[in-house]
């Protein structure tokens, strides 16, 4: 072999080599997917749980019945899940930054942009899978849509663009954090209450004191009730769709704007 | 000539610490350039600059004419890096991880699963190709790390610290590999904590400590400067002990270091023994240990730097 024949050098890599890069680097994480098929249950089976607990353990107390619980509460467990799956972002990301894939891939002569786009990109697989997960098992309790496949489709799509924005707060928590059991952690300590305290299992209104206020600008209930609004339509939901819809997508734009160029500074500091 | 590697005054600091102070280098195409230091010498600092994954705080340096900072994406294209912290993906097989490498090369899908297959039959992993990597052995893994440095065939490789916790075939067997790519003209830049590593493949050795250039020449020149040979000498009594560090430090023209009842110095003539001998004896001196024996790292630190090499667990560079 002649490893010494002097290469081309190029000056720059265009965004067309960089889109490239970046879906080279999301096909790692489908193969790691493939791989360790248990990593995929780690997120499989504490969905399709909940969404049989809180259906038939608490939908007869809170709603009178499991069925209109199951209608109220599903379009919400589809958002917590699809938070909690984002989480990932974080945790690969800060396993490459611990084990040195990271450094690998900056010694390369690729767009620097394209290692995060690429593990952002290949979680967006893994949160569709969240999404499809939880509506199939909720429609095989009883589910139904109210509105049209359309809806349904919107709302997906809704979800998926609030989870590329949320993408960069677990980007942000697995840069700063030092190994990735403290993402999922610390994601997970975040995470609870923020949905918790929010319209996806109850009503705003049956909370005391201040915490409706809460409830009703925290973006977990406003993306819930824009996907309820996209699935079961106005006569069912009580709200206007539109305004939750914008508003979610309002919300993504803010985090996005935050979150991004924080997590870009942190990342630099860190290498 | 034009210089393969080329650095002048590079200083990188971590807030209170200076891990780079002022290092020059120079490595002529073709040829292995050994980095010598202890931990935290500022060997992995200087390598991560060199291959842009750091941008240091003042001072110059190339790669082929290239500058890292403002040419960066050039230097990538020439520089193959293979470290502890430049690691291969333990979730995918050795196949996959070079194929991921060929194919952000830009290497189209046939061309980087051919170059994959070349390059694990030729380090000798072929039949662990479709095996997760985290199921590798230490040399194993090693030799992947090395392969995957080489996917697009750079005329440049940085190696940092490449047998470190190696057992000594492992690592014979990948020194013969280094060899082998340096036959195909390859410009090597080799940091490594041994000795005898440097010794064995590197045709100049740069010794740094503290993030500065301590020492540069052949490892044959160094040996010479360093005296390559070290003596030790035990009194029976304690009380000789001043008399001992006395005769040794004049004869030896160094000043010997003490631990406990043992004076060691390093020297590089070997007359010296019967020397110091015939000088104990007529002061009356009983010693029980009287050696002679090649210099380690230490000794050859302890002559360079004045102070012994600390092995502390100090860790170079970012936390990364």
């Amino acid at each position: 072999m002649t490893t010494a024949t002097i290469p081309e050098v190029s000056p720059r890599v265009g965004p067309v080599e960089g889109l490239r890069q970046s879906l080279t680097l999301a096909w790692r994480t489908v193969v790691q997917v493939r791989h360790n098929p248990w990593e995929m249950s780690d997120f499989s089976i504490q969905p399709i749980m909940f969404v049989l607990l809180f259906t038939y353990v608490f939908g007869g107390a809170i709603a009178g019945s499991t069925s209109d619980y199951l209608t109220f509460m599903l379009p919400g467990m589809v958002v917590m899940n699809m938070l909690f799956v984002t989480l990932y972002v974080g945790q690969g990301l800060n396993t490459d930054l611990t084990k040195g894939v990271f450094d690998r891939l900056r010694s390369l002569p690729v767009a620097r942009w394209a290692p995060l786009a690429g593990r952002i990109a290949a979680d967006q697989v893994k949160q569709a899978w969240s999404i499809v997960l939880v509506l199939g098992v909720g429609m095989l309790l009883g589910f139904r849509l109210g509105t049209s496949v359309a809806g349904l489709l919107g709302a997906v799509v809704l979800l998926l663009v609030f989870a590329l924005a949320f993408s960069w707060v677990a980007v942000l928590v697995g840069v700063v954090a030092k190994d990735p059991e403290r993402v999922q952690i610390f994601g997970f300590t975040a995470l609870f209450p923020l949905t918790f305290v929010s319209n996806v299992f109850v009503p705003a209104e049956t909370m005391p004191g201040w915490l409706p206020a809460f409830v009703n600008v925290n973006p977990i209930s406003i993306l819930a009730d824009a996907c309820r609004g996209l699935m079961l339509g106005e006569p069912t939901y009580t709200g206007a769709v539109a305004a939750p819809v914008i508003q979610s997508l309002v919300w993504a734009g803010a985090i996005l704007a935050v979150f991004a160029p924080l997590s870009v500074w942190a990342l630099k500091r860190r290498v | 000539m034009e210089h393969a590697i080329w650095a002048e005054g590079l200083v990188k600091r971590f807030g209170q610490t200076t891990a780079l102070d002022g290092v020059d280098l120079a490595v002529r195409p073709g040829t292995v350039l050994g980095l010598l230091g202890p931990n935290g010498a500022g060997k992995t600092t200087a390598v991560r600059v060199l291959a842009t994954l750091l941008q240091p705080d003042a001072g110059r340096a190339t790669v082929r004419g290239y500058d890292v900072v403002r040419q960066a994406h050039q230097v990538r294209q020439l520089v193959g890096l293979t470290g502890q912290y430049a690691s291969v993906d333990e979730a995918l097989t050795g196949a996959e991880n070079l194929v991921l490498i060929g194919r952000l090369l830009g290497m189209p899908r046939k061309r980087a699963k051919q170059r994959a297959h070349e390059l694990l039959a030729q380090f000798n992993l072929g039949d662990a190709a479709d095996r997760a990597v985290k199921t590798y052995s230490g040399g194993m893994r090693r030799r992947l790390d090395l392969a995957a440095s080489l996917v697009g065939r750079p005329p440049l490789l940085f190696l940092d610290e490449p047998t470190t916790g190696l057992d000594p075939r492992a690592r014979s067997e990948l020194w013969e590999l280094i060899r082998n790519l340096v036959a195909d003209g390859v410009t090597v830049l080799l940091t490594t904590q041994y000795l005898d590593e440097a010794d064995a493949l590197a045709d100049e050795i740069v010794v740094i400590d503290e993030g500065r250039v301590i020492a540069t020449g052949t490892p044959e020149e160094l040996k010479a400067k360093t005296g390559g040979q070290s003596l030790a000498v035990r009194p029976a009594e304690s009380s000789d002990l001043p008399t001992v560090v006395s005769v040794v430090g004049e004869l030896a023209g160094v000043g010997p270091d003490v631990t406990g009842d043992l004076v060691t110095v390093p020297v590089s003539d070997p007359h010296l023994l019967p020397a110091v001998m015939r000088r104990l004896d007529e002061a009356g001196v009983v010693v029980t240990e009287l050696t002679l024996s090649s210099s380690s790292l230490d000794e050859v630190f302890l002559t360079l730097t004045g102070h012994p090499a600390e092995s502390q667990d100090e860790s170079e560079g970012s936390p990364a």
